[in-house]
């Protein structure tokens, strides 16, 4: 007998065969000044004891309040109509006490942010304790309780479960706070467990693992889930049937397999071409989704999706389509008045399969390949260094004490790192958080000699640069950061954000006002925007603006953090395919920061893996990606979902144990010791070497080096 | 931990002896006694300035004035009044009048002005919130002497209504009053009710403010969400886990309502004729009576001193985080 055997009722064997939930016709709306916002109109879902439904859907779909409405956890100022049963009882209209009752035991919610979602006053265990104690007044004692908290967290993996129960949440890092939440949403052996984005916040390596408790727990407890992502690959290998929003409705669901191969809707067909692939091979141009969701205030009439359809007529603009079944499948519904000429395309292709529904994604929404920049016909080692970086190191002091700060330890947040960009080439770094990414930016940005090592941008050592000088090298590396809203004043006109690195380097008036328009329509916005100010642009546009702004300079170099984190899928392929359509036209060089892989297949040429203030492995992307010789990047690669349900659910997953060590006190030797599958694996005596040697950057392949003793092609995607 | 709050315990103490040595410094370059003296008229014989210039030890530089005083403070001896009086004689009475005001006021004021910050929060925008807004600004902005001359009228409307003199807002109790040990608690409950009801209404305005803030940004927290998706009530979630975190900032305002309060207390006790620390500091300047001032300068230090680090304890019982 397993310890979860012992903790929960076998999965199975109730008597009721109904859906454990039953959400009809739900609407939900709020007051807001500008008229009330429908955020969920008409939904109707359904979900099997044990199975698992996937949500998919753009930010503002309305994914979280219709999950909030199940738990009655909306807002006081919500209205909410329809019908939610849960296992055939009412939910709406229970009274706070009632659905109290049913909240934690029976219906338990797993949220996105796992950083606020623990109280931060209380012991992690005193929380999953509390958790039993209010269903088991009387029955469970404080004693039985603790012992059993210790148990749960022991089930979702955290080490050394008795002692961590009694630390404070702010002890535990991001990974482990969102094991003991999902501890805590199974400690009463729920039917039900609603996982809102559960791993949106979190690094890939612990996205896996998070995922990997979440099936764990499906498994003890035999409890259906709801997940909620607005990323299709964590639901492929994990959902059984996939609902996918749009607008407050549901415009297509039906099982995974159907859904991912065989999409009958334009968005969830726009939706699959949208994302960059880890696996893919060839580089296929993504499928941005052009606009935006409309405004949940006035709705117009029709299908909501129409403007930003390619498919759309006349007659989708009368009435908004029901959902409505396609093929006669009984299982799959779809909310499009075309939906029979996507299938009809659908049969050009020979075997349905995810690849060719990305095709006709392609197709139907006539995006194109985008060409390779000129320079990149002539061999690598002939084209100019444009960044030189040789044997970086930045340390941060630790130091203890408000009045008399003294040191006590040294972060070595960049250890020696060593790479470089040639003309028109893109170089990409990857890492989990906290690996030195930033750091490695800032340091190349601030233009200052570094504490060790060198670096030369376009050929100029900077710790040889004068304030002329280094104004001019300014002008040929420019950034793009993450956040475009923090980057950009609200109070500027666009067109005076964009002309403003222009009047730094005195250039004159007339010339500026000539560059703005020509700009704007280069990151394909157009010339009327320049009088208008940041906070009337979206999120994608806004990071259109920020990459105007950088080229307005003609830079040579552009240096660019995270620069579509922040943005949903659908507007993410829209900037991406913009920075390679730049790169191909201007003949840029971009530095690359960002933490999914994929994106980072698709855009770059090379790619450095860090750890712990050291790449591990660099190289071109096609061969790193394909054959992967460290194991710590084999582990990042393993731990990417693709969208692709079959693939995925055939795939080896590589879990990485334990989190990232604290880069004040690495590991001797080998920095991913640690945390190394490969190095676990090895006998004793070869493992010495890894403890006592610090394993080198080493030739593998042409163009691919990796720093393990160890070092072997391993292929995972 | 013990390392930390006794750390700040120093700090703290240092803090109080450099205040007091400043007061004590102003208050002996601007007081001119003797000046006092020699205008009188007829003005006294040379002999008798000259003892009193030596009684003040006005013969010594400062320093060393202070350290002489210190010394004596230190043995329980705070010294003369400028009438030759010991200061002890009056400091123990004048001390418990106004610690009396002082904690009653200041508990009060804290408990109910986070009840009605929480209130305020969870009917954000509804007419209690407004209502309990609107109040708290009107009483931060109007000057003490303001509101205690209108609670004054207010209460004497009140007796007149009621036809007999229920509130009593002159002195601690009745001059003269004579009576069983329950009609003088009553005697002295009667004089307090306006008096304190002037102290505790800042001290509520100003708690309430800060915790309705605090709760807000608790309100909208996730952990609030979980606490109720593990099926804990709406009410209950509220107060285990959000009010108990909203708190944690209170400790630190703490420290800073000491001192509103106290400026508060020395004009509620010359308006309604308390014969406490605030009014012995007014008396003080008055007289230029350096020994008084320091005295009372002393005392404030020491409250503010004992708020201060009460509040540090607080925080640090509050808020897992900081312990260390
Ligand atoms: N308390 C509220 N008051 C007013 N409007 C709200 C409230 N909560 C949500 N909304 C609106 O309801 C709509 C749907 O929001 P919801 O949070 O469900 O989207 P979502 O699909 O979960 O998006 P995301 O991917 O960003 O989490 C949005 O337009 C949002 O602005
Ligand atoms: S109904 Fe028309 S507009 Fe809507 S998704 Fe289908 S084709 Fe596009
Ligand atoms: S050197 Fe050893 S520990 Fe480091 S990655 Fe290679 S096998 Fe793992
Ligand atoms: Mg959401």
């Amino acid at each position: 007998m397993t310890a979860a055997d012992t903790l929960f009722e076998p999965a199975g064997g109730s008597s009721d065969v109904g859906p454990v939930l039953e959400v009809s016709d739900l609407a939900v709306s709020f007051p807001s000044e500008s008229g009330r916002v429908q955020a969920v109109r008409g939904l109707s879902y359904q979900v099997s004891p044990g199975e698992v439904l996937g949500i998919v859907g753009e930010s503002g779909s309305g994914k979280s309040v219709s999950s909030l409405a199940v738990m009655g956890l909306l807002p006081s100022q919500a209205r909410i109509s329809g019908s939610i049963k849960f296992q055939g009882r009412e939910l709406i209209g229970l009274s706070d006490d009632q659905l109290s009752k049913i909240r934690g035991r029976k219906i338990s919610m797993v949220f996105q942010d796992p950083l606020s979602a623990l109280t931060p006053v209380y012991t992690v265990g005193d929380q999953i304790a509390e958790g039993l104690l209010v269903h088991g007044k009387g029955r469970v004692t404080k004693q039985a309780a603790a012992k059993r908290s210790v148990e749960l967290l022991d089930l979702v993996g955290i080490p050394n479960a008795a002692e961590r129960a009694k630390a404070f949440p702010h002890e535990f890092s991001g990974g482990m706070r969102q094991r003991a939440v999902i501890a805590l949403a199974i400690a009463n052996d729920p039917d039900l467990i609603i996982a809102d984005e559960p791993t949106t916040a979190l690094d890939v390596t612990v996205q896996a693992q998070v995922l990997e408790v979440l099936k764990t727990a499906q498994e003890v407890t035999g409890a259906g889930i709801v997940i909620i992502t607005h990323d299709l690959g964590v639901v492929a290998g994990f959902a059984d049937r996939l609902m996918v929003m749009y607008a407050g409705k549901a415009v297509e669901t039906g099982h995974v397999d159907e859904v991912y191969q065989r999409p009958r809707m334009p968005y969830t067909l726009g939706l699959l071409g949208s994302i960059p692939r880890v696996d893919a091979d060839e580089k296929q141009p993504l499928v941005p989704i052009e606009g935006q969701p409309p405004s949940l205030v006035d709705l117009p009439q029709g299908c909501p999706f129409a403007p930003r359809c390619p498919m759309a007529v006349d007659a989708c603009l009368t009435d908004e389509p029901p959902l409505s079944e396609v093929d006669n499948s009984g299982d799959h519904y779809a909310a499009c008045i075309r939906s029979d000429e996507l299938g009809a395309v659908e049969v050009q292709a020979d075997e349905a399969s995810v690849a060719a529904a990305v095709d006709v994604a392609a197709e139907v929404f006539g995006v194109e390949v985008i060409g390779e920049p000129e320079v990149a016909r002539i061999p690598r080692d002939q084209r100019t260094v444009v960044l030189d970086v040789r044997d970086m190191v930045k340390e941060y002091p630790v130091t203890k004490g408000v009045v008399f700060k003294r040191r006590i330890g040294t972060v070595h947040a960049v250890d020696g790192i060593t790479f470089d960009i040639r003309e028109g080439e893109t170089l990409g770094v990857v890492g989990e958080s906290g690996c030195g990414k930033t750091t490695t930016l800032m340091e190349i940005l601030g233009l200052e000699k570094p504490m060790r090592g060198e670096i030369s941008v376009l050929g100029q050592n900077v710790s040889a640069l004068n304030g002329r000088s280094r104004k001019a090298v300014r002008r040929d590396m420019q950034v793009v950061f993450q956040d475009p809203m923090a980057s950009l004043d609200p109070r500027m006109p666009i067109g005076d954000v964009i002309a403003e690195p222009m009047q730094v380097h005195g250039i004159d008036k007339e010339q500026i006002a000539k560059r703005i328009p020509e700009l704007l329509k280069l990151v394909g916005l157009r010339r009327e925007h320049a009088d208008r100010y940041p906070a009337e642009f979206s999120g994608g546009q806004r990071q259109r603006i920020g990459i105007a702004r950088a080229l307005a300079l003609e830079p040579k170099l552009v240096v660019l953090d995270e620069p579509v984190s922040a943005l949903d899928v659908s507007i993410q392929a829209g900037v991406i395919n913009l920075l390679d359509e730049l790169k191909a036209k201007l003949g840029l060089s971009y530095l690359f920061v960002a933490h999914d892989l994929s994106v980072v297949r698709h855009i770059a040429d090379r790619v450095a893996v860090m750890y712990l203030g050291k790449i591990v492995e660099i190289g071109d992307v096609d061969s790193v990606f394909s054959s992967p010789q460290h194991p710590y990047t084999q582990a990042l690669l393993s731990a990417i979902p693709i969208p692709d349900p079959i693939k995925e659910r055939a795939r080896e997953r590589i879990i990485l144990t334990g989190d990232l060590p604290s880069p004040a006190n690495p590991p001797s030797g080998c920095r991913f010791r640690t945390r190394c599958f490969l190095h676990a694996s090895l006998p004793p005596e070869k493992q010495s070497k890894c403890i006592e040697v610090e394993p080198p950057r080493a030739v593998q392949a042409p163009d691919h080096e990796a720093a393990c003793h160890y070092a072997e092609p391993r292929q995972v995607v | 931990m013990t390392g930390f709050l006794l750390r700040r315990l120093v700090n703290y103490v240092v803090l109080a002896l450099v205040a007091t040595f400043l007061a004590f410094t102003l208050a002996s370059v601007t007081f001119d006694p003797i000046g006092v003296l020699q205008q009188r008229n007829p003005p006294p014989p040379a002999a008798t300035i000259d003892a009193k210039r030596h009684d003040l030890h006005l013969d010594q530089p400062i320093p060393e004035r202070f350290v002489t005083w210190m010394g004596g403070v230190v043995k329980g001896d705070f010294g003369q009044t400028i009438a030759n009086r010991p200061i002890t004689e009056e400091l123990g009475r004048r001390a418990g009048v106004s610690l009396r005001l002082f904690l009653l006021g200041i508990t009060l004021g804290i408990t109910l002005g986070v009840l009605l910050g929480v209130i305020s929060a969870i009917r954000q925008y509804k007419f209690s919130d407004y209502f309990a807004t609107i109040f708290s600004f009107v009483v931060l902005s109007t000057p003490v002497f303001v509101i205690a001359t209108l609670l004054k009228t207010g209460a004497q409307s009140i007796n007149n209504s009621i036809g007999s003199n229920v509130l009593l807002f002159t002195g601690e109790t009745t001059p003269g009053f004579s009576g069983s040990w329950g009609a003088a608690l009553v005697d002295r409950l009667q004089h307090m009710i306006v008096p304190t009801l002037t102290i505790v209404l800042s001290q509520v305005a100003y708690y309430s403010r800060y915790q309705r803030s605090a709760m807000l940004d608790v309100l909208g927290s996730d952990f609030l969400r979980t606490a109720q998706a593990k099926g804990l009530t709406r009410r209950k979630a509220l107060f285990k886990h959000g009010l108990r975190t909203a708190l944690i900032p209170m400790a630190t305002l703490f420290a800073f309502g000491f001192g509103l309060l106290i400026v508060g207390g020395t004009f509620t006790e010359r308006i309604f004729s308390w014969f406490g620390m605030g009014d012995w500091l007014i008396t003080g300047i008055q007289n230029q009576d350096t020994n008084i001032t320091a005295t009372v300068t002393l005392f404030i230090a020491v409250c503010v001193l004992v708020s201060g680090w009460l509040a540090d304890v607080l925080y640090a019982a509050l808020d897992p985080r900081i312990r260390i």
